[in-house]
Order: structure tokens, then sequence, then C-alpha cells
């Protein structure tokens, strides 16, 4: 469990990049902070593991405050992601992943046969194992990145937009892997995003994030659909306008019982099925459905 | 040739001389550098210092520096020490600014994630930081090598100059054949340093060689 309380950060400028935050992130499940850039995401992140200072508040860890810990040891466990992977271009694939226990002492035999099994984990061939970074594609750096992020087989895992930089194709693929590993780990994942759709896939709880880290809301992806607390919750998951408000178009489809959706844009979303006995009111229905089926049929 | 043949030994022992007075400056500026490279590249005061610095010392004409040594250092005018310290600071004054930007060519984000995933700033230093400004240290280093080697010769006007002997003995003997032996033997010790130098480097950068190959194939396959 990691608790921030009452925690600011004020950078030297002046600049307040984080305004009084108080969060509890549950252990085992996937919290993600989304919210546009510069609303003090990547900051609140960094923070976990020391990389920079709260100038107000603490930060707890299991009821341990981190201020009083060090900050190397720290970091050695809690695994972090970052964008463009953040490896070592002068380490090959397998001592890149395996950067923690070498540190740590892990002799030389044991590190790799550490890091070839990281590497079947995250779904890389084997092959690559000697490769420098720089040999590798953008999505198979990403999977090196998460696999050194395992490496010590950490508590808690700080993802930094670890897929903004990779294509749609392979950053969907990554997301999908990172769901699978999630189930079978079940670490403290903690995912700063600014992509709503990423935050909505990943998160068992999301926490939507406005200019000074302020809480516009947090809670599951339904929740937060099924009640937008604000106008602008409401604008930036896109239920007011946006792709996320969805109805009925007047284009009947073929299938009894099927109706084509379109967005807030107008442009068509998907198909929504519904039951003989739910046809009663469907169009005032369908007007809250979420796209989360539109979705799910896409994947 | 047959010059060469009969004073081989001559040659030979003058060789031995160049070789062994043109390493200890090299390798002494490249230890200065480490540090100061380092230090030049962490602050903007110390960068305008160390390199205003060594660039001033640039600008000594070397036969002053031979000739004011001594009295600064208090050692005899013919001792070798001279030279070598007078060598040193034109090599290091070279190297500096070299190291400074060889520094400067490591990328931020990988020493931040470095840092990030656990390595305490002295391993930083030695394990990431140090190895990733190799590849332009060392080609500051070849340019050094070459220069101190070439400019060892001078040294031949206070006595202490390898190969530079030849010049000034040839110049005097008004003999050009010995003269152009010093040439070419002055050109291969700094060709073989050259070599050296890099061998060494593919030895410590294997990434250099690995992450180099594929962009270039893939120009070609642009070009193509």
């Amino acid at each position: 469990m990691i608790e921030f309380i009452t925690v600011s950060k004020l950078y030297p400028g002046g600049t307040l990049a984080v305004d009084e935050f108080s969060l509890v992130i549950p252990a085992h499940k996937t919290v993600v902070l989304v919210g546009s850039s510069g609303c003090g995401k990547t900051t609140l992140l960094r923070m976990i593991n020391r990389m920079e200072a709260p100038t107000g508040g603490s930060i707890e860890i299991d009821g341990e405050d981190i201020s009083k810990t060090n900050p190397v040891s720290l970091r050695r466990r809690i695994g972090y992601v970052m964008q463009n992977s953040g490896l070592l271009p002068h380490r090959k694939v397998v001592d890149n992943i395996a950067t923690v226990p070498l540190l740590e002492g892990m002799n030389r035999s044991r590190a790799r046969v550490l890091a070839l099994e990281l590497m079947e984990t995250v779904g890389l061939e084997a092959n690559l194992a000697d490769r420098y970074p720089s040999q590798l594609s953008g999505g198979q750096q990403q999977r090196v990145g998460v696999a050194r992020g395992l490496a010590t087989d950490p508590n808690i895992l700080l993802m930094d937009e670890p897929f903004g930089a990779v294509d749609p194709i392979v950053r969907s693929d990554l997301q999908l892997e990172l769901l699978r590993l999630q189930r079978e780990l079940g670490k403290t994942v903690v995912f700063v995003t600014h992509d709503i759709d990423e935050a909505f896939l990943l998160g068992d709880e999301v926490v939507i994030l406005e200019k000074g880290a302020q809480i516009a809301q947090k809670g599951s992806p339904e929740q937060i659909l099924a009640r937008p607390a604000s106008e602008f919750v409401a604008d930036f998951v896109g239920t007011r306008k946006g792709k996320r408000r969805l109805s009925l178009s007047s284009q009947p489809a073929d299938k009894a019982g099927e109706f084509v959706v379109v967005d807030g844009t107008g442009r068509p979303a998907g198909v929504l099925e519904l039951e003989p006995g739910e046809l009663l009111g469907a169009a005032s229905k369908a007007r809250s459905v979420s796209d989360k089926t539109a979705q799910a049929g896409d994947a | 040739m047959q010059w060469l043949w009969e004073n081989r030994d001559l040659v030979g022992g003058l060789l031995l001389q160049h070789v062994a007075l043109s390493v200890p400056p090299i390798i002494a500026s490249l230890l200065v550098c480490i540090p100061l490279g380092r230090l030049a590249n962490r602050f903007r005061l110390t960068r305008g210092l160390i390199l205003g610095f060594f660039g001033l010392l640039f600008t000594i004409p070397s036969l002053a520096l031979f000739v004011t040594l001594p009295a600064i250092l208090g050692t005899k005018i013919l001792d070798p020490i001279n030279v070598e310290v007078a060598l040193t600071i034109y090599a290091a004054a070279i190297m500096v600014r070299g190291a400074a930007d060889a520094y400067a060519s490591v990328s931020r984000e990988v020493l931040q994630s470095a840092k990030a995933v656990g390595y305490s700033s002295g391993s930083r230093f030695w394990k990431v930081e140090l190895p990733l400004a190799g590849p332009v240290l060392l080609a500051n280093l070849r340019v050094v090598s070459v220069t101190t080697v070439s400019l060892l010769s001078v040294g031949a006007l206070v006595a202490n100059g390898g190969l530079g002997y030849l010049f000034t003995n040839g110049y005097q003997r008004a003999f050009p054949t010995e003269i152009v032996i010093g040439i070419v033997l002055t050109l291969l010790i700094a060709l073989i340093f050259d070599q050296i130098l890099v061998a060494i480097g593919r030895l410590l950068m294997p990434w250099e060689k690995a992450t180099r190959s594929p962009s270039t194939s893939l120009q070609r396959v642009e070009v193509g």
C-alpha cells in the first residue's frame, strides 16, 4: 500500500506542480494516474521512488515514511519502467534486465538465468539476449524495460507512460501483455498516462488529475463513466460530446435486436445488441451505455 | 637506407626513447581530464574556468615553456621531466574540451533512468556515465596521441626529443636522408599508437560496433 499524505511539490521557479495531494493506493491493484501534460502526474510517480522530493507532506509505503529510507535501496526494491525504455545502451539485453540483481552482487551466470526467465515472462525471444538495446525494435525495448522492472520481483511497479512512444498496434499488444502479467503477478502498479483509453483499459482504479495534481475524480472506470464528478471529467473521458457519448443511429441494423450506435461527433461507433426484453426504452438506455462494448468488439 | 643500417643502434635507441617519452603525457592527460572534463560539464562556472584556463595554457609558446619549466619545477634544464610536463600540459589543453564534450554526449535520460533503477552516484559514474562518454573520449585521445607524438620532436631542442634529434642533426649536417627517416618513423609511431587506441576502444566498448553496424546497413539500403 502506498499512501500520499497532503503531498505538495513547489519547484524553485515558483511552480506548484502538486498541491496537497492525498491518495491511498491499495496493494496488488493497478492504479492509473491520468491527466493532460503538466498536471503533475509524473511528479507524483517520481516522488514514490524519491527521484523527486516533496516540499510538503509525506509518502508512506506499507506505513513506512519513505523520506527516512535510503533512496538507493528504496529504488532498488521498486520496479520502474519509463517511456523510451531508459535502457543502458552499452549493456546487452540480459545485463540490462539483470541491472539491479547485478548491482546487488548476484553472480553473472545466475543473473543470466534470471534474465532469460524474465525474457520469457514478458514474451521476448531468447535469441535477443545478447543484443544491445539499439538493435531492438521500440516494442522489444519496452518489453526489456518491463522485464528489468520485474527483475527483483518488487512489490511495487511504477510505470511512467511506458507505451507512449511505440506505434498503436504495438502499444495495444503491450497493454494486453501487461494485463496478462498483472493477472499472474498481482503487483501494486502505479501507471501514469495521458491517454484515457489506456487508463480505462488497464486501471482497476483511475485517478483523473487536473492542474496541480488536484483529483478531479477517482474510481473504477465504470464508476467514472456512470457518474462523472464534473464537466471537466465528462469532457476528459468523452461522455459529454466525445467518443464515449453514444446514441442510436437512424440506420437500422439487419439483425433483430441490434442497433447501430454513433458517438458524440456522429461517427459510427459500433453495434449494440439488446435482449428482446431490454428493447423497451432501448433508446434511453443506450444513451448511458459506455462504449466498453464497442472497445471489446475492436479488440 | 645504408645510412639507416649503419646507424641502426642510434635510430633504434631514438625510436624507443620517442615511444617512451610520448606515452606518459598521453596517459597523464587522459587521467587529468577524466575528472576535469566531468567537472567542466557539471556547472557553467567550472566549464568557463577550466576551458578558459586550458585554452590559455595552449597559447604558451612551446620553447618558452621548455625554458621556464625548470625554474618552476626546480629541475635541471636537460631533465626529461620538463618535456614530459610540457607535453602533458598541451595534451590536457586539447583533451579537456573533448572530455567535457564527451560527458555532454551522454544522454541525460539514460543517466536519470540509471538513477531511478538504483545506481548510487558513484557506481553510476563508473558503470554508466564514463563508459558512455568513452567513444568521444577515445576520439579526442586519438587526436592527443598524434599531436603528442609529433610535438615531442620539439624536445630535441632541449636534448630530449627522441626522433627529433634526427631533424636537428640532419639539419645541421645538411643531410636530408636523416630528416626523412625521422619523419617517416615519427609518422609510423603515430599510426601504430592510433591503431592501438582503436583496438583498445573495440575491446572496451563492444556496443559501439554493434550499434553502428545496423544503422550503416540501413543507410546502404536507403542509398541502394
